[in-house]
């Protein structure tokens, strides 16, 4: 495209300009606002008495003598262990991720390689799964993990994290391996490999643009469910996301905003990182993945 | 009433020395056991997990999940064999829950054998037999800015009606354009509001000894038509306001008068950055009449602990006792606790931010209903009343399909 | 490949799917059909610290009685899916027979809270599902063309608005809604109405959750799109470019049918998404204005009701109505996996 955009009219260049700019203030400004509001006193933040004072400050001024307040901070990351809450939904992330991959992968690639009808009934059935509402799949498991004494580890909520997940990471994978040109595993296969070998030596080199970028998505779920984690983990167990909830309170008591406020700052800046590592992939993987729908 | 002669009682109460060491000594006499809690997650219920906790020894395992989700888990959580949670903390609202699917034991001989130092009233008797063991208490009552009434000389309201008088002349005067605050989130709150003021009204939630809906009469539609007054002095968001949001509108300085929690009376004006006009004007007092009647428009909620039917003798014998080493009258003694909740313990002195609670509970008001089809009458108040309350439906017909959803649901859960 | 090999490939992913998706799909319509025993009542005397009252509690010995009996419950069949909180059979026939207009009739309908909760879904789903396609697309195209360098900033902070959590990200923008909130004040400076709230209206409460559905689901349309332009064909694009092919032509007979698998794609995912809309309900404590199936669902789950078997007959119609909506997708799909094999 770097050709065809040099020829671009001056004008319509300004104007996709124009675009992606009101675009970035769209999808961003929430995110900045909530940023500069996380150092101020929930007044501030939810300031009912005057807009502006979400700017100004003039009540963390007032409390704490300068406009801007770590307190919020203090409070998520000390008092309360927010720390504890983290390292849980990395657990709970990095396994859901290495497991959904592992057995996404797996069955993706044999869903592409075989042109039975199964196959499309499969992909059918995985799609009717997925329609599932999580909040009915969830209450229906409480009973059984009572029961046998699963509920509440961190375990039980990666399987299932996973196993709701399976059916989108299937369709994205089974797509994928699609583009791969099936004479590399073909041929391999006809110098003497088994499938699995095939699949070991000539695929799976070939795979990481996809892989990654189905693995985003999964890690995207695992680490914002709020569903399935707060009803299946304990409290010493806690994600981030149950954790923010509980500081926000309930009828009877008084939440602490502000916690929440800036627990939810601090949750996305190890998503920044990831998305800046992984930009290039994410990118081509979609490309190599999705292409054929 | 009885929880006046509670709070007289505690003047006199003893012993206070040998129970704070009795605490220090941790091993609360069990010998072992099992002690798993699932409750609500508000400080106080953090005390009396902590309290709890003090239980624990190699011999004898104390663990808790306190949580918002409680009342999704507790079901499930109780209903294996053995049960995963020995002990649930619940209102009188969730009890229902349990008692319906038959999952707490009677704790008669337990109260016996070590039920030493529990008040009378603290027992929670149904059909005869203790079943749970109430340790706080809570009511909605007035708020309101003391320095704002002054202004307008207005004392403060002791009926709805009163309140609608002044939250006029506030708006005449200038003073606020809303003055009126109130929980009247489409849902839960907005079902309990109409709870408070129906009960107000006399109204009765059945006809009598049955599950038979009962709120399509005459106090139903003047509940409705007082809290369709009340809203006109309300933000217009108000179907989106939940409690925490109505505190907020107070807090900010916004409101004049509101009916609030007694749970979050202590802290209302503590958060950061309230001004001081707020902090100095909050004031407290009971729960307002209406209709000319003696009832208070509100109810009053207990909150305890029951232990598991599905559970050892053992683990039974170790849950009471650990949880009623928790709420040790010694535990009131800490100021900072005292101030969590309005306690039902020998010895607690009601702090000013319990008043509006100890006056409702002096006054004619009614608990909250434990019909085993409540909670259904309640959802469906929820969903139901918010047609009328946004103009698009009449009082009869919001109520008309009130009725027809609780049938449905009462329909599939049995009870008709 | 051998339907051998195929197996223990398959196997894995198989056996969660079944275990934690399949096998509650089939307890959840066993749910629907049968309904709990009746409750046997009797009237007590309750004591606690406000007093004694005449209450009811459930007979536990001749219900635990009747459970041992039939420990499902009683068959109720599709009872259950015709009762007024679903289907509601015999409310619409009877409004049918009394309303003298259709308007009448349809203002009967909006107050059956199936009927209602479809509205909502309904309009989310066919309004939302478009508007971010659209707008992905676009965006994809404008970012496509920026500069190498500021490219990787530009992604991450367009994928923002999906990468914080909705529970969150619903509550912030509900506070900015309103109407002392900064998008509130604005709205009312453009509008000119010092009172206009959004909170306060219902078509206005409607716009709010879709342009949040929009703002939130975009980014998703957006990388799938700007990942299946980076696939693009340059020879066919040139070619085009060569034949005097405008800017707009070759978007819409190059670039477009390019991507038509990813739009496949997309809407496929984001039908299935938007019509099981939950969380901006709550976030924006929508209820009064906005309902969903997946709210009824939460709504019959929670609090003292758990109503299991309405929240299971609302689970499977949910799942009925994804098929449907999704049944002219499946059928390309069908085609397209026929033409391949």
């Amino acid at each position: 495209m770097a050709a065809a955009a040099q020829r671009k009219p001056v004008s319509l260049k300004v104007a996709s300009l124009v675009f992606i700019v009101i675009w970035l203030m769209v999808a961003a400004f929430p995110f900045f606002w909530t940023l500069w509001g996380s150092f101020k006193v929930e007044l501030d933040f939810f300031s009912i008495a005057d807009w502006t004072n979400a700017l100004t400050g003039d009540l963390t001024k007032e409390t704490y003598g300068r406009p801007f307040t770590g307190a919020g901070y203090y409070g998520a990351w000390v008092q309360e262990e927010f720390w504890r809450a983290a390292l849980n939904t990395f657990i709970v992330c990095f396994f859901v991720v290495v497991t959904s991959l592992t057995i996404g992968t797996l069955g993706g690639y044999a869903l592409s390689r075989s042109g039975h009808n199964y196959v499309f009934w499969l992909l059918i059935a995985a799609l009717i799964f997925r329609a599932m509402p999580p909040i009915t799949l969830v209450s229906g498991y409480l009973p059984p993990f009572f029961q046998w004494n699963l509920w509440g580890y961190l375990p039980t909520a990666i399987i299932v994290l996973v196993a709701i997940n399976q059916p989108f990471t299937l369709w994205m994978l089974h797509s994928f391996f699609q583009k791969i040109p099936k004479d590399l595993d073909e041929s391999a296969k006809v110098d003497g490999c088994t499938q699995f070998q095939a699949f070991r030596f000539v695929i799976i080199p070939v795979m990481w643009p996809g892989v990654i970028t189905t693995g985003l998505f999964s890690f995207l779920l695992a680490y914002n469910d709020f569903a399935v984690t707060a009803m299946l983990l304990n409290e010493q167990n806690r994600t981030m996301v149950p954790k923010i909830a509980a500081f926000l309170g309930t009828t009877y008591t008084e939440g602490n905003v502000m916690f929440a406020v800036a627990a939810v700052v601090s949750a996305t800046v190890p998503l920044f990182l990831l998305v800046m590592v992984f930009q290039r992939q994410i990118v081509s993987g979609l490309t190599a993945g999705a292409v054929k729908g | 009433m009885l929880m006046r002669k509670a709070a007289l009682a505690g003047a006199i109460t003893l012993m206070t020395g040998t129970l704070l060491s009795s605490a220090a000594f941790a091993e609360c006499g069990i010998e072992n056991g099992r002690v798993s809690i699932i409750g609500n997650e508000f400080p106080a219920i953090q005390t009396v997990g902590a309290g709890a906790a003090e239980c624990a020894s190699d011999t004898v395992e104390v663990k808790s999940n306190l949580t918002a989700d409680h009342q999704k888990l507790n079901v499930a959580g109780m209903s294996g064999d053995p049960a995963e949670y020995t002990t649930a903390i619940i209102a009188n609202s969730s009890i229902v829950a349990l008692l319906n699917e038959d999952l707490i034991r009677p704790l008669d001989d337990l109260v016996a054998e070590h039920g030493d130092g529990l008040s009378q009233n603290q027992l929670i008797t149904i059909n005869g037999k203790v079943m749970a063991v109430a340790f706080m208490a809570n009511a909605q009552h007035l708020v309101y800015r003391k320095d704002i009434l002054d202004q307008i000389g207005a004392e403060p309201p002791k009926t709805y009606e009163e309140m609608l008088e002044i939250a006029q002349k506030i708006r005449d005067e200038g003073i606020l354009q809303n003055p009126v605050g109130g929980a009247y989130a489409a849902g839960w709150n907005l079902a309990q509001e109409f709870n408070n003021m129906f009960l107000g009204f006399g109204g009765e939630f059945f006809k009598p000894g049955t599950a038979e809906p009962n709120v399509n009469s005459e106090a139903g539609v003047k509940a409705l038509e007082m809290m369709k007054a009340l809203s006109a002095y309300m933000n217009p968001d108000f179907l989106t306001h939940d409690s925490n949001a109505t505190n907020a509108e107070f807090r900010a300085g916004n409101v004049a008068l509101m009916n609030m929690w007694g749970s979050r009376a202590a802290t209302l004006t503590s958060a950061d950055g309230v001004p001081q006009e707020v902090v100095d004007g909050f004031a407290i007092a009971g729960p307002m009449t209406v209709g000319g009647g003696d009832t208070a428009a509100s109810t009053l909620w207990w909150d305890g602990w029951t232990v598991s039917k599905n559970i050892s003798d053992e683990d039974a014998e170790a849950t009471f006792i650990a949880m009623k080493n928790a709420i040790d009258p010694s535990i009131v003694q800490d100021p900072e606790v005292a101030l969590q909740a309005v306690w039902l313990l020998e010895g607690y002195e009601p702090t000013p931010a319990a008043t509006g609670v100890f006056a409702a509970a002096n006054m004619k008001t009614i608990p909250y209903p434990t019909f085993p089809y409540m909670g259904l009458m309640h959802t469906a108040l929820g969903a139901e009343l918010t047609d009328f309350m946004q103009g698009k439906e009449s009082a009869e017909q919001a109520l008309k399909d009130v009725e027809a959803a609780y049938t449905a649901a009462a329909k599939e859960k049995g009870f008709l | 490949m051998k339907h051998r090999t195929f197996f223990w490939f398959f196997l894995p992913t198989a056996l969660a799917m079944l275990i934690f998706i399949a096998a509650p799909i089939v307890s959840v319509v066993m749910q629907s059909l049968f309904v709990p025993h009746e409750a046997v009542l009797i009237e007590t005397e309750n004591c606690g610290p406000f007093g004694c009252t005449t209450s009811i509690v459930i007979d536990q010995e001749a219900t635990e009685q009747l459970r041992e009996e039939r420990p499902l419950g009683r068959f109720a069949g599709l009872e259950i899916y015709f009762d007024r909180g679903h289907l509601a059979v015999a409310e619409i026939g009877e409004a049918w027979q009394t309303s003298e207009s259709i308007g009448e009739f349809l203002g009967e309908l909006g107050d059956l809270p199936f009927y209602r909760a479809m509205a909502f879904t309904l309009s989310y789903t066919f309004i939302v599902t478009p508007l971010l396609i659209i707008l992905g697309f676009v965006i994809a195209l404008a970012v496509n063309s920026l500069n190498r360098r500021i490219k990787g900033l530009v992604i991450f902070f367009s994928l923002l608005p999906m990468i914080v959590t909705p529970l969150i990200g619903s509550l912030i923008l509900f506070w900015m809604i309103d109407s002392r909130g900064i998008i509130g004040e604005l709205i009312q400076y453009l509008a000119g109405d010092p009172d206009l709230s959004l909170k306060a209206s219902t078509p206005l409460m409607w716009m709010a959750l879709m342009v949040y559905g929009v703002w939130h689901s975009a980014p998703f349309a957006f990388v799938v799109f700007y990942a299946g332009l980076q696939t693009v064909p340059q020879d066919t694009l040139e070619s085009a470019q060569i034949d005097g092919a405008s800017r707009w032509e070759q978007v819409r007979y190059v670039i477009l049918p390019h991507l038509m698998p990813l739009v496949t794609f997309v809407a496929l995912i984001q039908l299935m998404d938007n019509f099981r809309v939950f969380e901006p309900i709550v976030g924006f404590n929508a209820s009064a204005h906005a309902t969903s199936l997946s709210w009824i669902i939460f709504n019959d789950l929670g609090g003292e009701t758990n109503q299991l078997s309405a929240a299971a007959t609302t689970s499977v119609l949910t799942i009925i109505g994804v098929a449907i909506l999704l049944s002219p997708v499946l059928v390309r799909t069908w085609r397209d996996f026929r033409g391949k094999a």
